[in-house]
């Protein structure tokens, strides 16, 4: 190879600054939801003299490592709304981005294999469509329809007895998410600081003014914690607690092939969601890891007992390979609902305990985590994902419609 | 995958136990008395320690017996596998490593 052949290196989207003193705002996390929250805070709220640091690289945590399913088929009322408010985001972001990220609205569909599964499943979707989101009801016919591919006959441990459906779910390029918000981010005037991990906060009695970084004391009126897995430990350097658990989460990857899965398929039961990425690997999940870990990896039979879930479904992927294999650090709720909104530290706000499911709703994360961090009060969606609800027992149990078990 | 010591019956895989979770949480003592957040922290709130952290294991598939496991939540080293009901060993660069002592015959010493 010659070097005249090798392309001119592209521009960059976003420059990498070196953190100021002060910044009005200052978000620590700079993964898809940091991100997100940025660019609403800035777009929406005309904050503009913010940063968001970021230990690592930008969007190396779980944005890099998740499946990329986006839906909103929750079974709540709470849910629906900012899973939906997500999915609406997602449809205008693109454009509204001016960045392409190959959001493929191709449906996703949750398998049910056992008469609780049908009944749990037909449930959801009459709530669904009572809150305004697209739901159907499959029968064995029709899934096999959609997903020509997937096993139906009653042959098998489980056989498919049905699915629910979600036609305008789909996935997108989680890589070019990130860039589009961060170089929309860094036109706005936000500084995005990476290889800059935050140690430690500086308190005026129990209001947060300042963050101690790897790379200096920066002083702020307020903090947004945005860190996923690493919640905790930045709670705790804070001094409060969170009701979170960090597992690590796998995920895995099989060679290129032909495009033969035009869905996203989702099985509680038998435990695993496949879908097939633009280039043409197949990308599949599973269940957490069932100890805590903060290793960015989990134990191999997760992985096992995901593809033998895989292959029981879907015949044709005996024969395909696993390339890759990665693992996350994913921050549980006890009710599988993400926590959104003030912290006992005044000035200081988390958005986090999203687990199995952040991606889907980085936009309305941030959209919501935005308006919180401006005004120091809730916006109506996240209202009811607030630290409270575990201590009023308002919880929002979506165990069901998380489709990962934890 | 963990290869995790049983008290009782010594090294097996991982696949055979199950994970009850952050060890040495009591049951509150006089539960008509908490306050709505003493019950929210029995219920919810558990350590998320990164490093070594005291947990629970169930060999399910073995013995069926509960024990307490003092595992490091980043290597995922195993330092020390103790009795439900002994205080948590001590951790740091100089605690010794501590190794359930399992019989041929499986009892413990």
């Amino acid at each position: 190879m010659t070097t005249e052949h090798l392309p001119e290196h592209p521009d960059f989207l976003w420059r990498n600054p070196d953190p100021k003193s002060s910044y009005d705002a200052v978000i620590v996390g700079g993964g898809g939801h940091g991100l997100a929250t940025a660019y609403y805070l800035a777009k929406n709220h005309g904050m503009t003299n913010i940063a968001i640091l970021e230990k690592g690289w930008l969007a190396g945590g779980n944005m890099a490592r998740n499946t990329t399913i986006i839906r909103s088929n929750y079974l709540w009322d709470e849910s629906a709304a900012i899973y939906e408010h997500a999915l609406k985001l997602w449809e205008i972001l693109p454009e509204e981005l001016e960045y392409d990220f190959l959001f493929s609205q191709r449906g996703v569909m949750n398998l049910a294999h056992t008469l609780g599964d049908v009944r749990e499943s037909v449930r959801r979707v009459g709530a669904n469509k009572l809150n305004g989101v697209d739901a159907e009801w499959l029968d064995p016919q029709q899934v096999k329809e959609l997903c020509p591919i997937l096993n139906i006959n009653d042959n098998i441990r489980y056989p498919v007895m049905g699915a629910t459906y979600q036609p305008r779910a789909g996935i997108a390029k989680h890589d070019h998410v990130a860039w589009a918000f961060a170089r929309k981010c860094d036109e706005l005037g936000v500084d995005i600081i990476q290889n800059c991990e935050v140690t430690g906060f500086l308190k005026d009695g129990n209001k947060v003014v300042g963050v101690k970084t790897t790379r200096g004391t920066i002083h702020t009126e307020k903090v947004g914690l945005c860190a996923a897995g690493h919640s905790s430990v930045l709670a705790e350097m804070a001094g409060f607690r969170l009701p979170i658990q960090s597992h690590p989460l796998q995920a895995l990857v099989s060679e290129l092939h032909e495009p033969v899965h035009p869905t996203v398929v989702m099985s509680n039961h038998v435990h695993v969601y496949v879908s097939q990425a633009h280039k043409g690997e197949l990308v599949m999940g599973a269940g957490v890891d069932s100890y805590n870990g903060y290793g960015q990896r989990g134990s191999f039979h997760v992985i096992e007992h995901q593809m033998a879930a895989a292959v029981e479904l879907f015949p044709i992927f005996a024969r395909a390979h696993v390339l890759r294999t990665w693992g996350g650090i994913v921050d549980t709720t006890l009710d599988a609902s993400p926590i959104v909104g003030t912290t006992p530290v005044e000035n200081m706000f988390v958005n986090c305990g999203w687990g199995t499911g952040g991606f889907k709703g980085t936009p309305a994360a941030g959209l919501t985590f935005a308006h919180t961090i401006a005004t120091g009060t809730p916006h109506k969606l996240n209202k009811p994902f607030a630290l409270e609800r575990f201590e009023t027992g308002a919880l929002i149990d979506e165990h069901g419609a998380a489709a990962v078990a934890h | 995958m963990l290869l995790i010591s049983c008290p009782n019956c010594g090294p097996r895989d991982e696949t055979e136990f199950h994970y009850g979770g952050q060890a040495h949480v009591a049951y509150p003592e006089n539960p008509a008395e908490l306050t709505d957040r003493e019950w929210a922290e029995y219920l919810f709130y558990r350590d998320n320690t990164k490093g070594a952290f005291a947990e629970r294991w169930l060999h399910s598939t073995g013995c069926r017996q509960w024990f307490n496991m003092l595992r490091d939540t980043v290597t995922y080293d195993i330092q020390a596998i103790y009795q439900m009901g002994q205080l948590r060993p001590a951790t740091g660069p100089t605690a010794p490593t501590v190794t359930s002592p399992v019989s041929p015959e499986g009892a413990i010493k």
